[in-house]
């Protein structure tokens, strides 16, 4: 039975791989060979693959959001400045939280499985021995994806979330469309954008080094590739929303007091 | 060509080599036989430099390679060609893309050029040109092994060949090609070949220098003939299931029972 000392050396041991890993890929993030057609594949797969996933939760969060906060600003006759929570919530928070964790579920499980499958499968070893580079041949041009389009995915998300909160604050709150629309200009200020905005490449950053990490480190066949996999996508949804705290308490007041 | 002086390697505290020492020269193969688990394969990943030695030398092409950064480690492989166990064939890619991977990376030959060098490669491993564009998972084992083969051969004309089981599971016909294209490509290229197998005849078939492996340590070093003779007991017990197959092979005129209709 694992005790809670080997639990702690194996966590100790792994955020060490993690960090030597970063600085490793951080070194070849601007070097060459410069994959870019591998990376305009993944940033397709990335990107496109997952609008559908990142429209969908954006829409119902919105909504459901919406309806909530409704009967609540309704109790102190404020429903009208729903549209200024809404920014607030989903420009904020929810629509980078929500998109990085979308993001960790699909595509840090696609890219630790696959990795880690060529490592069980020699292939990882195949690429050394032919003189490739593993890490600057898979993930960097993955690194560079997530990068690019998590903030693109983000700011889709954050429009759907907002019309989905128009949707019930006119259909179902009886807000008037100029009201909500005129608080959700008001609150969109550069502030709560450069907020907004600030997480999606921090939620990149975690999703590419973790989601490559783990599969490099893969050991034990399909059993490790699965095991791997979990770890990964548990990781980053943890990382990701222990880093959205930390950035909301420590960052945001320093932001708040500059812009 | 490749030499190991006293080198001992371990995974973690578990020690695999000990002490090895061999030398393969130019245009020789060696074959390194022994028992699953004891370190064949790990020599060819140290002839790569896929892993490290913890002590011991080991030259490859005149050079010392034990400290090399992975730079120079990096410019050395291109010249190795390495046949992995399973063939660790890049299973997202065509056999087209696996077998002109090398020239891709490593040269600036246009795409036109690399697949006149891939559609050779594939008429010199016996395969058709038509599986250009087929994926290797729809291949059997052994297309997909002669198709790592031809991934390995067709890196810029590689001076060392590394086999890790080429012959493993395969069945009799595909065994022979793979034997043949092995010891074509000594005799028409000239390269130094290391063999891992646990088949005894196909080794046989294919090179006169053997190594023995047990336990970590290399027992034996010497021809077939010193082989077959070895004292050792172990050597005796690795080769006997062979050796007692060609026993029991049927001598002519003795050709099994004639059956009356």
């Amino acid at each position: 039975m694992m005790t809670l000392l080997n639990i702690l050396k194996r966590f100790a041991g792994d955020l060490q791989g993690l960090v030597f890993y970063s600085g490793s890929l951080a070194k070849r993030l601007f070097g060459r060979p410069f994959y870019l057609a591998e990376t305009l594949d993944q940033m397709y797969f990335l990107g496109v693959g997952s609008l559908f996933l990142v429209v969908l939760t954006g829409m119902f969060a919105g909504q459901g959001m919406a309806l909530q906060f409704s009967i609540e600003l309704a109790d102190f006759g404020s429903k009208n400045y729903l549209g200024r929570v809404m920014v607030i919530a989903i420009v904020r928070e929810l629509g980078p939280v929500l998109t990085g964790l979308m993001v960790a579920a699909r595509v840090a499980a696609g890219i630790t499985a696959e990795i880690g499958s060529m490592k069980s499968s020699e292939q990882i070893d195949a690429l050394v021995a032919f003189g490739v580079d593993p890490i600057r041949k898979l993930a960097v041009p993955r690194f560079w994806a997530i990068f690019i389009m998590m903030p693109v995915l983000t700011i889709i998300c954050d429009f759907v979330g907002i019309v989905g909160g128009y949707i019930i604050a006119v259909y179902v709150a009886h807000i008037s469309s100029t009201a909500y629309w005129t608080n959700v200009i008001f609150k969109l200020s550069l502030g709560n954008i450069i907020v907004g905005l600030s997480k999606p490449f921090l939620f990149a950053l975690i999703i590419a080094t973790i989601s490559t990490y783990m599969g490099f480190k893969t050991r034990g066949g399909t059993r490790g590739v699965g095991r791997s996999t979990t770890d990964s996508v548990v990781a980053c949804s943890i990382t990701i929303l222990f880093v959205n705290f930390m950035f909301t308490r420590l960052i945001v007041p320093m932001l708040n007091g500059l812009i | 060509m490749i030499r190991f002086e006293h080198v001992n390697f371990a995974y973690g505290d578990e020690p695999v080599l000990r002490d090895v020492s061999f030398t393969v020269a130019p245009g020789e193969t060696l074959v390194i036989l022994g028992i699953s688990g004891s370190g064949k394969s790990t020599i060819l990943k140290l002839t790569a430099g896929l892993v490290r030695p913890q002590s011991g030398h080991i030259w490859v092409k005149g050079a010392d390679m034990t400290d090399a950064p992975e730079s120079v480690w990096r410019q050395v492989r291109p010249q190795i060609g390495y046949v992995f166990q399973e063939g660790a064939l890049f299973d997202s890619m065509t056999v087209g893309e696996n077998i002109g991977y090398t020239l891709l990376e490593h040269t600036d030959q246009s795409l036109d050029e690399i697949e006149v060098a891939v559609r050779e490669t594939l008429r010199f491993l016996n395969l058709s040109e038509d599986l250009i564009d087929v994926l290797p998972d729809s291949l059997s084992g052994g297309m997909q092994r002669r198709v790592a083969i031809g991934r390995a051969v067709a890196a810029i004309d590689p001076l060392i060949m590394l086999y890790d089981e080429p012959t493993t599971g395969l069945d009799p016909i595909s065994t022979k090609a793979i034997t043949e294209m092995i010891t074509k490509l000594q005799t028409v290229k000239g390269v130094s070949s290391v063999v891992v197998t646990h088949q005894i005849a196909d080794a046989f078939e294919i090179t006169d220098h053997f190594i023995v492996l047990h336990e970590g340590v290399v027992s034996f070093d010497g021809s077939g003939v010193e082989l077959i003779g070895a004292p050792e007991a172990h050597v005796q017990e690795f080769l006997r299931p062979f050796l007692e197959s060609v026993a029991a092979l049927p001598t002519p005129g003795k050709q099994g029972r004639q059956h009356s209709v």
